[in-house]
């Protein structure tokens, strides 16, 4: 999944501080598995702009509406009969959310109340984890099945570099060396030789510096 | 001339069979040229190669190409640093031309420090090929004549290829496949971390002559003489891959109050000498970071002098 983490609540109200009628857009997608833009935290961000208003003696209307996803213009397409209603949105789903607001309604601003940070998944509860980079070109099956070029801090290929120690990553002891990981694995797997060949410098054009990206699959097309 | 890849001195007192001494030279952190020459000078006759680093630490200081081309204008001869940090395979190759149309002649490869380490942390990295990559990408350039996406070189670059071997990092059974690894990528020289845990080192060299990669390459050892018991004490503990042993910061506790500098170079000569006689070791690559005015007391002491003429 997309993982995302809230603003701080003051960047969020200052960003918002100069309208009166606000509604805040959740998505039921990602980044309510992650517990940052579900329904729950449309509801916890709207009450927290209403107190601050108060607290501020000004009369702000705060609506609360969550969609399907917002990644998907069907779902977009729902909001139009009230966002009218509003002269700010607040959406907390990832990146992807507030540029589809923005495409669909012109006329309206929209803020983005969460970070988008990685595409990764749940380790234990409350933690997530990096997994991929969206490089376009998958290989993790050259390396035991782990990423390293989402998970090396270098995305080296032919890991693991000289900072390696007790497993960790020379950036921070809280950071997994993932060639460790590799390393450790592949051996297991009497796979040595295989980690051993050259792995020739990566063709980057899949990745995002190959400009952004547009996907078209023709029988989809109607 | 003809049998040498490169023709560099480094090149030809290691094929001459001698044993070879490096040294270490960071450029300033500015512009200060006459800070680098005085820094340079000291090692001037003392060592057959003065390494320039490339923005180490993650820190900004002048380009190593810069500074390499001011070391040669002393009469010194440059390893060129690169990491991979900070360039892309574009400017990656055409640094490769550029540094050896200047005359550059060593070059070593390495992936550098992540940018966290250091002055501006808040930056981008690139790390479009790793130091793996960039040693097969320099042999390419240098023996087939090819840039990396297969096209000519007009006129190929020559260089005496380097590369960095840490024994100390992890995971440990791993480290002298890696090692194998660039040299088979094309490394012609290896200069290794510092070197303070000797049973581990030796263990490392035993099992990179059972495969006798001794042969296929110079491989250096890393030397950086400990200053004082808080450089032990920070080397241990804050710099991520190297393997300070109790007993070497015990030994310099023990030499009391003012004595700890001495007892550091005693046993960095005691190292020197055992390097010397150590089976698949073809020299030692002295890092007396910011120390470069002990050098020549150094090299003096470890025998070292006077360096051969080649």
């Amino acid at each position: 999944m997309i993982v995302a983490e809230s603003k701080p609540i003051k960047e969020l109200l200052e960003m918002v501080k100069d309208f009166k009628k606000i509604l805040v857009v959740g998505c039921k997608g990602c980044v309510t598995v992650c517990n940052v833009g579900g329904a729950k935290e449309v509801a916890i961000l709207a009450s927290t702009i209403r107190i601050s208003g108060k607290k501020e003696g000004l009369d702000v209307v705060v609506g609360e509406h969550t969609l399907e996803r917002q990644c998907d213009p069907e779902y977009i397409n729902e909001l139009k009969d009230v966002i009218g209603d509003y002269d700010a949105v607040i959406s907390i789903a990832c990146g992807v959310g507030p540029q589809f607001l923005s495409e669909r309604y012109p006329d309206t601003r929209v803020f983005p109340g969460v970070n988008t940070k990685f595409m990764g998944g749940a380790v234990e509860h409350g933690v997530w984890s990096e997994r991929c980079a969206g490089c376009g070109t998958c290989v993790v099956h050259n390396f035991g099945g782990l990423c390293p070029i989402a998970r090396c801090s270098k995305s080296l290929l032919n890991g693991p570099c000289g900072g390696s120690s007790n497993g960790k990553c020379e950036i921070s002891k809280d950071v997994d060396c993932v060639w460790d990981l590799i390393v450790t694995k592949m051996m297991e797997q009497d796979r040595l030789d295989e980690l051993i060949e050259f792995q020739a410098p990566k063709n980057w054009t899949t990745a995002r510096d190959g400009g952004p990206r547009k996907m078209i699959r023709e029988e989809l097309v109607k | 001339m003809s049998e040498h890849k490169a023709g560099s001195n480094l090149e030809k007192v290691l094929s001459a069979g001698h044993f070879a001494f490096t040294g270490e030279c960071g450029p300033p952190q500015g512009a200060n040229v006459p800070h680098l020459i005085e820094k340079a000078n000291h090692l001037k006759g003392c060592v057959d190669a003065v390494n320039v680093t490339d923005n180490q630490t993650a820190v900004v200081r002048m380009s190593s190409w810069a500074a390499s081309l001011i070391l040669m204008e002393q009469g010194l001869e440059p390893n060129f640093q690169m990491v991979c940090r900070d360039r892309n395979r574009l400017a990656i190759q055409s640094d490769i031309l550029g540094v050896y149309s200047m005359g550059i002649r060593n070059m070593l490869c390495l992936s550098g420090d992540h940018q966290s380490f250091g002055n501006h942390p808040e930056s981008k990295n690139v790390f479009d090929i790793d130091s793996m990559q960039l040693i097969h990408t320099v042999k390419t350039m240098r023996d087939d004549g090819k840039f990396m996406n297969g096209s000519d070189v007009d006129v190929a670059p020559k260089l005496f290829i380097g590369a960095a071997s840490n024994p100390f990092a992890e995971p440990f059974d791993f480290r002298v496949y890696r090692l194998a690894k660039k040299i088979s990528a094309g490394a012609d020289f290896i200069q290794t971390q510092c070197i303070y845990n000797m049973g581990k080192f030796r263990e490392f060299m035993k099992r990179a002559v059972d495969m006798g990669l001794h042969e296929k390459c110079y491989i250096l050892a890393g030397v950086t003489p400990m200053k004082s018991v808080g450089m032990a004490l920070y080397m241990s503990k804050q710099v991520p891959g190297m393997d300070v042993p109790q007993s070497l910061i015990k030994r310099l506790r023990g030499a009391g109050t003012g004595n700890a500098t001495e007892e550091g170079i005693k046993f960095a000569l005691e190292q020197i000498e055992e390097f010397k006689e150590m089976e698949g070791i073809a020299g030692v690559h002295l890092m007396a970071i910011e120390w470069e005015h002990k050098v020549p007391e150094i090299s003096e002491r470890a025998g070292m002098l006077p360096r051969p003429i080649v």
